[in-house]
């Protein structure tokens, strides 16, 4: 137990299973010897310049280790198990790709270092540009972005820029289908734009009728993401993309579900005109627990020039860094990229060349759909037809009969050792369950997974009050988060002196 | 290939699915299909993808040389025990903790993080992390703008002129005007026409640097201080360089109520510019207004103390349109190494690299100006990086290019962004920058002096 609980911790040395762990800050020790001691910092610094306390404990450098390990192990990861969190693409994370981005060729080079001294380095980051452009359709690819939501607001703003030098500012309206994700609509209000949202028809996808409705003069972007988030391929992107133009708005392609398509299809031949990649899904960078992440930004010629600064430009034999770019919106944050993991996706997409990333895409469809067909026994799946990359599932009538949620099937799957789908996402369907297995996992692997809810499911008919109680198995049971959002309790607070 | 199936599994799934072959079950409608296999070089096995990509590595010269930049991205020795801790499998390839009840691990340290970065900056909540400095300040100013209703900022000359670039950036797609501050002779923000500027009432934010850009300590005095406060302004404290929080009087205690910057030198590697880890911290008075995810200590069904991402009707996810920030991936894994590294080092080792670095940094300034020909730019007291400049007509980049053939990377060329600078080198030195390094700089530097180099080049 810790202080908060208004009891003492216990030794650091002593391991109990399930037992919290304290706080970095509740465990004090004796400072490590990193670094060489002497001066004082009054002998250089006036004192009304240094600060007068920090209350940053000092820890033995074993007790950090047993404390990061033992918070490690009340985190599940891929690596623990299987992890079919729908559009977030959990497949394995190749070690290969960390050993690469950690050569110290990569990891000790300076971002202020002169061009020549930085050569592999920009070579890298321009054929990693070049092999996503082949495989996407675009024209060009920068990868200044941070992360999906980030590319998004860097294309929205590249659009700005080119409806305001082509004229046509009153543009200002982003159409946003329901089945997009949230980044979407955010990311529109960030660049002053507004949104209209499209629902979906019956076959849960965007209607070119409907399309036709919405669009005009004041049409600025089309966000979309095909597949769409239902996992469906939206099989008139052509005619949407052409309505769109036709009313002279840009198309949008949000790059989260891109790993059902590589090889296969590409958003460049279905007339978009933007899209960002979520490298962190598709080409197998570690989600790190939430970032970070890296969203190059693709385009279409003519939006080649709005691009964020830098740009890498191969002149002849050698790269440079281009900062001179006047129509380009600026820069997206401090310097040129997530560089580190523009090493690991150029490691990924060498290693499984062309034909690999198709085979990549092929069965990541292939076991989304085995789910699909065995999940659909035992559960609604509202859009019944062969899927792409991943599928929803519905608890809705579940509920109706037995009072067990999407919420509780997820809760129940955590004590079976999986990783919950994403649930309630998207929202237009009821008590949803989003799958997606991606291609990393084996058939094994599934028909364990497809085992285990199935059991869950009939355990809720037959008991569902002992659904309703897990997670029993987790180190902490269900969380109360309306304490924590009517309580916030944001930071640990040092003890009054 | 990742793909772990068999030849059987594959035509066992097919035959499950209904599907004659993959090309099959993927196919699209043929106006969309792709008509070209991807021209990508075949696959290669691991040796050889291991030798590909370690000869980009050899190709950056850099390494060879000796370094003296900084300017937002810092070397900092950084204990092996961060890396082992961090690369655990389970930090690294997990997502971002929705399902609390198995992430309570990664959200205790992002708790923890979020501690460290309020103790550093002495305000009172912070968020999970952003991008990087750069995007911190950017949306700090949008929280300034929520707050008070108004479309101005006014940012120092002396901020990260990247930092400056991006908010740029941003302000273009939510139409705020950004203004300056000048800089004084002494190199810290000149603060003497504040009240006018502020007495319109436009300004959502006045933003400072500490240490400001050219690694002058640039704290608002207690008047400027009260002057903002009473324009009904905020002002937003920039720290590029985290390691100074280890030394400085923090962002919280001169008047800052919302702190932006950049943790890389809590042991994040400079790796070419990224990933590194924004932090943004604030009073309570704006826990609504943070944008990100935010962690949140409570309790389970039983009592026991358990931690959730909280707060979130703040976020895109729920709010779409009308969130805080469209942020979604944050940088938890570097937020991760940071802590880590602030757990290893403490409070005291903290505050020792600190004072090496405000140690290394006056030891360079006494060698290098003790050679004709160099002068300290600015007289503010320093951190760990300082502004040289170039006497006798020279630029800062034929003098750089002349050190550069002795294998030394001489600091950053401020007249990349400022002209009137164009004579000025922004010299940084760390914990990791040797005596016999700066032996090697001042030689050279004294060479180029004796040779005359310098004169008109």
């Amino acid at each position: 137990m810790s202080a908060h609980d208004g009891s003492l911790p216990p030794p650091p040395s002593r391991f109990e299973f399930g037992a919290s762990e304290p706080l970095i800050f509740e465990q004090h020790g004796r400072a490590n010897t990193y670094l060489p001691d002497g001066r004082t910092l009054e002998e250089f610094l006036p004192k009304e310049l240094l600060r007068d306390e920090l209350a940053l404990p000092d820890n033995s450098e074993l007790d950090v280790v047993r404390h990061f390990t033992r918070l490690s192990q009340r985190t599940f990861s891929i690596d623990t198990g299987f992890y079919p969190l729908g559009s977030c693409t959990m497949k394995y994370n190749p070690r290969i790709n960390d050993a690469m981005a950690n050569l110290a060729g990569f990891r000790d080079l300076h971002p202020f270092v002169p061009d020549e001294l930085a050569q592999g380095a920009l070579a890298l980051m321009h054929d990693l540009e070049r092999y996503l452009a082949a495989i996407f359709g675009m024209a060009a690819f920068s990868l200044n972005p941070a992360a999906g939501a980030h590319a998004e607001l860097t294309a929205l703003l590249i659009a700005k820029a080119y409806f305001a030098k082509t004229g046509q500012r009153q543009r200002r309206t982003v159409i946003v289908p329901d089945t997009a994700h949230g980044t979407n609509p955010a990311s529109a209000a960030m660049v002053g734009y507004n949104v209209i949202s499209l629902r979906s028809d019956s076959r849960g996808r965007v209607g070119v009728d409907d399309i036709k409705a919405v669009v005009n003069d004041e049409t600025a972007v089309c966000m979309m993401t095909n597949p769409n988030t239902l996992g469906l391929f939206e099989d008139h992107i052509a005619e949407i993309a052409a309505a769109v133009h036709a009313a002279g708005g840009l198309m949008y392609y949000d790059g989260a579900n891109a790993n059902a398509l590589m090889g296969n299809a590409r958003p460049g031949d279905m007339g978009f005109d933007l899209m960002h990649l979520n490298l962190h899904k598709t080409f197998s960078i570690p989600h790190g627990g939430g970032g970070a992440g890296h969203g190059p930004v693709g385009v279409a010629a003519h939006l080649v020039e709005f691009l964020p600064t830098p740009v890498v430009r191969r002149e002849g034999d050698t790269y440079r860094l281009d900062f001179d770019r006047p129509d380009s919106i600026g820069p997206m944050r401090s310097f040129w990229s997530n560089f580190a993991h523009a090493v690991r996706a150029l490691t990924y997409v060498l290693a499984n060349g062309g034909d690999g990333l198709t085979k990549i895409s092929q069965l990541a469809v292939l076991n989304a759909n085995y789910l699909r067909v065995h999940v659909r026994d035992f559960l609604e799946t509202p859009y019944d037809e062969s899927c792409r990359h991943e599928f929803v599932a519905s608890a809705q009538k579940l509920k109706r009969e037995t009072g067990v949620r999407a919420l509780d099937l997820a809760k129940a799957l955590l004590d079976h050792g999986y990783h919950a789908p994403t649930i309630y996402f998207p929202l237009l369907v009821p008590e949803c369950l989003m799958i997606e297995p991606t291609e990393t996992e084996s058939k094994a692997t599934l028909d364990g997974f497809i085992a285990a809810l199935r059991g869950i499911v009939e355990q809720a008919k037959a008991d569902p009050e002992a659904v309703l109680a897990t997670p029993q198995k987790t180190v902490v049971k269900r969380i109360d988060e309306t304490r924590a959002a009517r309580q916030p309790d944001l930071r640990w607070m040092p003890p009054a002196v | 290939m990742y793909a772990p199936h068999t030849d059987a599994d594959i035509e066992a799934m097919l035959a499950a699915v209904g599907a004659r072959s993959l090309d099959e079950l993927v196919a699209v409608p043929q106006a969309v299909a792709i008509r070209s296999p991807l021209e990508i070089p075949a696959g290669l096995p691991e040796l050889e993808l291991y030798r590909r990509m370690s000869s980009y590595a050899a190709r950056n010269g850099a390494l060879d040389y000796t370094s003296f930049l900084g300017a937002g991205a810092y070397r900092h020795y950084a204990p092996p025990v961060i890396g082992t801790l961090a690369m655990r499998g389970e930090f690294l390839t997990a997502y971002t903790p929705y399902q609390a009840e198995v992430s309570q691990g990664y959200l205790q340290a992002i708790y923890e993080w979020q501690t460290d970065i309020c103790l550093l900056t002495a305000l009172d909540i912070a968020n999970a992390s952003v991008y990087d400095g750069a995007t911190a300040l950017a949306e700090g100013a949008i929280m300034a703008v929520n707050a008070t209703g108004r479309r101005a900022i006014l940012v120092s000359r002396a901020v990260h002129p990247n930092y400056r670039a991006v908010l740029h950036t941003y302000a273009r797609g939510l139409e705020l005007a950004i203004e300056e501050l000048p800089v004084a002779n002494d190199g810290t923000t000149d603060l003497a026409n504040l009240e006018a500027r502020l007495a319109e009432g436009r300004f959502a934010a006045v933003v400072v640097q500490n240490p400001n850009f050219f690694g002058a300590i640039d704290v608002p005095p207690d008047d400027a201080r009260r002057v903002v406060e009473g324009s009904g302004s905020i002002l937003i404290g920039v720290v590029a360089e985290a390691m100074s929080l280890g030394a400085l009087v923090p962002p919280g205690k001169w008047g800052a109520q919302i702190a932006v910057g950049e943790a890389q030198s809590f042991g994040v590697p400079v790796a070419y510019g990224g990933p590194y880890v924004g932090f943004i911290a604030a009073t309570k008075a704006h826990m609504r207004r943070i944008p990100g995810r935010l962690v949140g200590r409570t309790v389970d069904a039983d009592g026991k103390t358990a931690y959730t991402l909280t707060l979130q009707a703040r976020e895109q996810h729920i709010r779409r349109e009308k969130a805080t920030s469209n942020i979604c991936t944050n940088q938890a894994h570097c937020a991760l190494i940071a802590t880590i590294y602030l757990a290893c080092l403490g409070g005291s080792g903290l505050r020792r690299c600190a004072t090496l670095n405000v140690e290394r940094c006056a030891t360079l300034v006494q060698r290098v100006t003790g050679i004709p020909g160099f002068t300290r730019a600015f007289s503010a007291a320093a951190f760990n990086e300082t502004v040289i400049r170039v006497q006798r007509d020279a630029t800062a980049a034929v003098v750089l290019a002349a050190l550069r053939e002795k294998r030394i990377l001489g600091g950053v060329d401020l007249g990349r962004w400022y002209p009137e600078l164009a004579d000025c080198i922004l010299m940084t030195a760390t914990e990791l920058t040797t005596d016999e390094e700066m032996t090697a700089l001042c030689d050279a530097l004294a060479h180029l002096a004796v040779g005359g180099h310098l004169v008109g080049a």
